[in-house]
């Protein structure tokens, strides 16, 4: 670095000096966010063609719908999103704080160490090793290394902030600092679970608390992941695209601050009507109806910032992905407030309206900001122009045009089979008191959305063939010299501590990350510890008693195929629901749950009362093939359990694990677990071949899971007995 | 149920209050804020973004995406 002193106009006081932001890491993040992006994309086109045609691909486990759909949502949000949060960032902090990042070595370890942890979830969920949390099923060795390699950004990020050569922090990167806490908080709780193996693990909460603090996490994921630094960016890259500076700053500011207070206690709103205390529900409720103000005054800003540049959105596509993106982001949240309305939630819950809703967020506005970036990125740090505007256009129409063909049936759907969900004929019976018809209502609706889909997958690869045709016809500037004024030279904690208290607050960013993490700690206090109080005082079921080896061993089995991602263990207390279903849900029933499979959505039919409804033997052929015992039906068969012995290495340090989490065992149980599961087995295996199924073995993974299936929601109906196993 | 939770809690009374003055207090602080802020300094700080550099060395032509 050199350095002359100057001064300019008198107010510009400081040191010239010469740098290189680094824009090789820049480039690297953006290849990995459209690759990851495109795999991404591309397994959630299959996945939602095997809605209509459960068959497709054929019969392979690790093709199976159950497995492919958190490959999906992972890939999107945290390869996909994940990469293009880093390019942005690397790109935007560099060039706000006037310094190259804190360490290369650091940038690389982050790059590799995202891009491993990418792989060995594309490795481990097809297998099926998955905690079942939403959002959050990677085993536990890959959660601690997430929680390194996020350190590693971190430490490279604040380093950097360290360094700046502008005296202040600019908004964007405040959002920056409030995602890195803040996910680092989420995941550290949301993830703390107790091995059996080396990819095996109990969550460490059960239940209702477990469901709680999943939400906590899976709603904050959104707000802290696929939000906050989004809106850093859009706070960078709209000046920068549109040649000025943001419409209101202040405006900004009161974003920032209201957006991070209130959004933490909005997780409930994932579970109302649910076994949830009805306080946390309503709080839940309440802060995300509120959110509507900053959600909507951040996405006026960022469009009013356009004022008098809205020629440029006609011809810029840079523009034109980010006032679709920022429009979009303005659709979601004010659904998402509506939909936290109990009277709207119990029409949307567990319906493809949700699946619309989230892909709107996901496709236009994580999506089209993505793309806003690579667009803008891509020409400068290869020091050409863009390939071609009208491919550029042409993936604007198609992903426009995609998510269009791909939510507005969803949204259609959605409602339509919530609605036959709950009619009544005239004598006070169901109308349609079979599942399957209101999911073949809305079979026409899946067709459409995959077509919606696959416009957005070609766009996004026209997009990507543009920006590497753009690449090879330039030269990447990987070390971008340039000539910064150190505004900081003088007095490296600033001369402006005596000015307004948040000035000082600005020039300080550890001070300034301790009150970030502070607003966004009390909402996630005020609603956990009451909830966590709970647990000695949960209306415990006296008849509600520990899930038996065998039935533990099916339970993982119901986890490891992803049951949760199409069936909900959870009966809300509404007459068409009881009338269907049987009894609501209970929190008392949960208690031993590790982790709980509530579930989100239903595809199919809620599990929570299946117990004893049905024959072994149906289950044993519904499960090899669903077709023959439902004629429409769509979901996949799995001919694999029939036929794949269940492993019992480690059924004892299971239920070790489990009395160690507060399932009360009998010290010294699981010893005699192998031979009460072998009993239980045997039972059921005996009931298979009565029914006519003679190869039927008590050695093979069904067994397990029918025994699981035919425990649910049946320990209400039994006398009450001391807890403990039988 | 978790009425009967909640009333086992010492000093729970209180926490309502408590909640609302936080709440109350924390965008109370924001609008004094508001009000208050020197807004030639907001569009200085507001100009950030838009200079990356104050002169471009790597390379001698202009950029023209």
């Amino acid at each position: 670095m050199d350095g002359s002193a100057t001064t300019s106009g008198g107010q510009v006081r400081g040191r010239t000096e010469t740098i290189a932001y680094d824009n090789n890491i820049v480039r690297l993040f953006a290849m990995a966010a459209m690759l990851w992006g495109i795999v991404g994309f591309l397994v959630g086109l299959i996945v939602a063609i095997k809605l209509y045609a459960p068959e497709f691909l054929g019969d392979w486990s690790w093709l199976s719908y159950g497995r492919l759909r958190p490959l999906h949502t992972n890939a999107v949000i945290f390869a996909f999103a994940g990469n293009a949060i880093f390019f942005g960032v690397y790109y935007s902090l560099q060039r706000l704080c006037k310094a190259r990042m804190f360490s290369d070595l650091l940038s690389k370890i982050h790059f590799w160490g995202w891009q491993t942890i990418i792989v060995s979830a594309a490795l481990t969920l097809p297998l099926g090793i998955t905690t079942s949390k939403e959002y959050a099923e990677l085993e536990w060795p890959i959660d601690i290394a997430i929680t390194l390699v996020w350190v590693v950004f971190g430490w490279n990020m604040m380093g950097t902030i360290a360094r700046r050569r502008e005296k202040h922090m600019y908004v964007a990167i405040w959002f920056y600092i409030a995602t890195f806490l803040t996910v680092a908080l989420l995941h550290v709780v949301n993830s703390l679970e107790l091995p059996v193996s080396l990819l095996k693990s109990y969550s460490v909460y059960a239940g209702v608390q477990d469901a709680l603090v999943q939400w906590w996490y899976g709603h904050n994921a959104v707000a802290f992941f696929l939000t906050t630094p989004f809106l850093g960016i859009m706070y960078y890259f709209i000046p920068k695209a549109a040649e000025r500076p943001v419409f209101s700053y202040r405006l900004s500011i009161i974003h920032f601050w209201a957006l991070i207070f209130l959004y933490i206690w909005a997780g409930p709103h994932h579970l109302l009507y649910t076994a949830l205390p009805d306080w946390a529900q309503s709080l839940g409720a309440v802060f995300s109806f509120m959110l509507i103000a900053p959600s909507w005054g951040g996405m006026i800003n960022g469009l009013l910032t356009l004022r008098g540049a809205w020629d440029k959105v006609r011809t810029d596509p840079v523009l034109k992905f980010m006032v679709v993106g920022i429009t979009a982001y303005g659709m979601s949240t004010f659904e998402g407030p509506m939909m936290s309305l109990k009277n709207i939630n119990a029409l949307t819950h567990y319906t493809d309206y949700i699946i619309g809703h989230v892909h709107l967020g996901a496709l236009l506005w994580n999506g089209g900001l993505t793309f806003a970036m690579l667009y803008y990125i891509f020409p400068r740090i290869y020091r050409t122009n863009l390939h071609s505007k009208s491919l550029a256009n042409w993936h604007f129409w198609l992903m426009t045009l995609g998510v269009i063909v791909y939510a507005v049936p969803l949204y259609w759907g959605g409602i339509t089979q919530s609605l036959m969900w709950k009619e009544f004929l005239p004598d006070g019976s169901l109308r349609y008191p079979n599942f399957i018809d209101t999911v073949t209502q809305v079979i026409p609706m899946y067709v459409m959305r995959s077509i919606g889909g696959t416009l957005y997958l070609v766009g996004a690869c026209v997009g990507a063939w543009n920006l590497y045709k753009t690449a090879k016809s330039g030269k990447l500037v990987a070390n971008e010299e340039v000539q910064v004024v150190n505004h900081r030279i003088d007095d490296p904690h600033t001369s402006d501590t005596k000015g307004h208290w948040h000035r000082f607050l600005e020039a300080r960013p550890l001070r300034f990350s301790i009150y970030v993490f502070i607003a966004v700690l009390i909402g996630g206090v005020v609603e956990y510890v009451p909830t966590a109080l709970i647990k000695s005082n949960v209306p415990t079921i006296a008849s509600v008693t520990p899930y038996t080896p065998l039935e533990l061993e099916g339970r993982d089995i119901y986890v490891r195929e992803g049951c949760y991602t199409c069936h909900s263990q959870m009966v809300r207390p509404f007459r068409s629901e009881t009338e269907r279903y049987g009894e609501y849900s209970k929190p008392g029933e949960f208690v031993y749950d590790h982790p709980f499979q509530w579930g989100s959505k239903r595809t199919g039919p809620d599990l929570h009362r299946v117990g004893k409804k049905y024959p072994n033997a149906w289950h044993y052929k519904h499960m090899k093939r669903p077709k023959d015992m439902v004629e429409k039906s769509i979901m996949p068969p799995y001919p694999w359990l029939l036929e794949a012995p269940l492993d019992l290495t480690h059924t004892e340090g299971k239920i070790i694990t489990m009395r160690k989490l507060g399932v009360p065992y009998d010290e010294g149980y699981e010893t005699k677990a192998v031979a009460d599961l072998k009993v239980q087995a045997e039972e059921i295996a005996a009931d298979l071949r009565a029914s006519g199924f003679n190869e039927a073995t008590s050695d093979k993974e069904i067994i397990a899971l029918i025994a699981y299936l035919q425990r649910l929601g049946t320990d209400i109906k039994k006398q009450p007995t001391t807890a403990g196993m039988q | 149920m978790y009425k009967n939770v909640l009333t086992g809690i010492p000093g729970i009374e209180v926490y309502p209050i408590v909640a609302l003055l936080i709440f109350f207090g924390f965008f109370l602080g924001l609008i004094v804020w508001f009000i208050r802020v020197d807004r030639t300094r907001m569009d200085e700080v507001a100009q950030q973004p838009l200079h990356d550099a104050d002169r471009t060395l790597t390379s001698t032509t202009e950029q023209h995406p």
